[in-house]
């Protein structure tokens, strides 16, 4: 769970300072030199030399002002240009993941290696059992010829010495979708038709290679303009930040946010319609319902699982509810900004007119440094409307059957609910998915979360693991439930 | 043995740089030290002034600062400096 690491830091540590020269009226001036300040002549490096890694944290500063880095990209304009342009930018454009081209290690095709633990023994069954011949022994040890090898493992299970490896490639590993490949130069590529967005291979890759094209200088402009700029929290921000959501909504009023308001009351009217809906669903004599709520979920099924469309739910997700929301009862003028710990709701962002830009947790925890407000250290102010315990449990994989189930609980006659959870999508719960669509099993309520454990557990979050989850659970504990049926509301989350 | 105090930053800025790690520092203290470690949340101890904010997060043990603290780091110093 725990991936905080020095990718990570660095990329922290490079917006902070992208931050101070803007909030410093500087940012277009000063930032071709934010690459030498970080690998200064005769510093440490992390790849071959100082001027490597000066290629790369210039393409960092790219991505950070929501450009993309591709094969198009003029090594010779000054990351000055970008910035101008990023700062008259009113149009943000898709994909919203990329691969930082330099930062790409080029990790060698996914293979087996014989390590040097090889004794070179008697019986070589690695050898004998290699369907392509592909092993040799040369110098009395085993050595597998690349240009044979079909990458079948065979050989890894024969060895009694253990001397064979396999070396994964972290981000093709780690995509369940399989969207991301190499090219001819051995760099990852990712193919968009296939991507579900869920930040996988970004959390994945060890040179932190994979970023995403930031919006964080579009809110910034916003409200430096004067317009009003209302931050919609998602409830996993509980535990990202020393102290309450009235202080983190106090930390986002003294950023320039007009208002602040909770994504888990969007999330509250989800529920209510899922509710609704498993009821009519259930009597209609449908097998199944599954949950909406996460973007990497639906766009997996769009993409890969299209047998199961007829049975995801037409609730509108939490942002798109609360969006809606702002744009209808608060002000239709205002630009609202998604706060939380996903990529794949950036990607929903760009088709949703009410949602303007997102930002992860990872930027606004570097926004609030860079400005030195300490968030435990503010009065709290109240954040309304409240989220119920229901909508806010939307963070925690569970979460959404829990509001569900409980809301039904309320009713006479409401169907029996038979809960199903797939916690994390890899190759291996789709795989399941599939089966789902073919088959109708294995409950009648399905909720999909593509990050394992559920939101909370984003690939934007800032503070991963236990604590903030228990932190979470408290705040949950302490919030107030939905107490009458489901019937009033829902139709505020129909799309 | 000796005892020692540990306070670890809970500003913002600490914590967006890792103290969110730190967290459970407690549960790490390997068993025998435990009775030798008084672990304190500190409010912003004001290490990270003159934006120095690459070196965070930053704890204390007794009057020691360590900066760039990760649980191995702590233990490290903590268990030198219990056993003096």
């Amino acid at each position: 769970m725990n991936y905080h690491n020095y990718a990570t830091r660095l990329r922290i540590d490079l917006c902070i300072r992208m931050l101070h020269a803007y909030f410093d009226g500087k940012l277009i001036e000063k930032i071709d030199r934010i690459p030498l300040d970080m690998r200064p002549r005769g510093g440490e490096h992390a790849r071959c030399c100082i001027y490597r890694d000066r290629a790369i944290i210039r393409q960092r500063c790219i991505s950070v002002l929501g450009f993309g880095t591709g094969p198009e990209e003029d090594e010779l304009t000054p990351l000055a240009d970008y910035a101008r342009r990023a700062l008259e930018r009113t149009l943000i454009e898709g994909p919203v993941l990329h691969v930082i081209e330099e930062g790409c290690s080029s990790c060698i095709r996914s293979r087996y290696e014989v390590t040097n633990a090889c004794r070179g023994c008697l019986a070589r069954p690695c050898m004998l059992n290699c369907p392509r011949r592909a092993i040799r022994i040369v110098q009395g040890h085993a050595d597998i010829d690349p240009a044979l090898c079909v990458n079948c493992g065979k050989c890894l299970g024969e060895c009694p010495f253990h001397a064979i490896i396999r070396i994964p490639i972290p981000c093709e590993e780690a995509c369940p979708v399989d969207a991301i490949t190499k090219d001819e130069q051995g760099r990852a590529v990712i193919h968009f038709e296939k991507c579900i967005f869920c930040g996988k291979c970004m959390k994945a890759c060890p040179f932190g290679a994979i970023m995403e094209k930031s919006q964080l200088f579009d809110v910034l402009e916003q409200i430096r303009r004067g317009c009003r700029v209302v931050a919609m929290v998602a409830p996993s921000i509980i535990g990202q930040f020393p102290g309450s959501l009235g202080q983190i909504a106090a930390g986002l009023e003294k950023l320039g946010f007009c208002a602040v308001v909770e994504v888990a009351h969007g999330a509250d009217m989800t529920a209510r319609h899922e509710a609704a809906e498993f009821t009519e669903r259930m009597a209609r004599g449908d097998a199944c319902m599954t949950s909406s709520c996460c973007p990497a979920y639906t766009d997996l099924v769009k993409k890969h699982v299209a047998g199961l469309a007829p049975f995801v739910s037409s609730a509108a997700t939490p942002m798109h509810a609360m969006g809606a929301w702002v744009k209808q009862q608060f002000d239709p003028q205002a630009r609202t900004v998604f706060i939380g710990p996903c990529f794949a709701k950036r990607h929903e962002a760009l088709f949703d007119s009410c949602v303007d830009y997102v930002m992860t947790f990872e930027e606004l925890g570097a926004l609030l440094v860079a400005r030195e407000i300490d968030v435990a250290a503010l009065d709290a102010v109240d954040v309304e409307p409240a989220g119920r315990r229901e909508g806010r449990g939307f963070a925690v994989s569970g979460g959404v059957t829990r509001a569900v189930a409980g809301l039904l609980a309320d009713g006479a006659g409401a169907p029996l609910v038979v809960p199903a959870l797939v916690d994390g999508l890899s190759k291996k719960t789709i795989a399941l998915l599939k089966t789902v669509a073919r088959e109708r099993q294995p409950g009648n309520f399905i909720e999909v979360m593509a990050c394992e454990g559920g939101c909370v557990s984003g690939p934007g979050v800032v503070a991963p693991g236990a604590a903030a989850v228990r932190q979470l659970e408290k705040f949950l504990e302490n919030s107030q439930a939905i107490r009458n049926g489901c019937a009033d509301q829902h139709s505020h989350a129909q799309r | 043995m000796k005892k020692v105090t540990v306070r670890v930053c809970s500003g913002t800025t600490c914590f967006v740089m890792g103290a969110s790690n730190l967290q459970m520092l407690h549960e790490y203290v390997p068993e025998e030290l435990r009775d030798w470690v008084d672990i304190q949340g500190a409010h912003c101890l004001e290490l990270c002034r003159d934006r120095n904010y690459g070196a965070a997060p930053y704890i204390t043990i007794d009057d020691e600062i360590v900066a760039e603290a990760d649980l191995s780091l702590i233990l490290e110093r903590i268990e030198q400096r219990v056993r003096g």
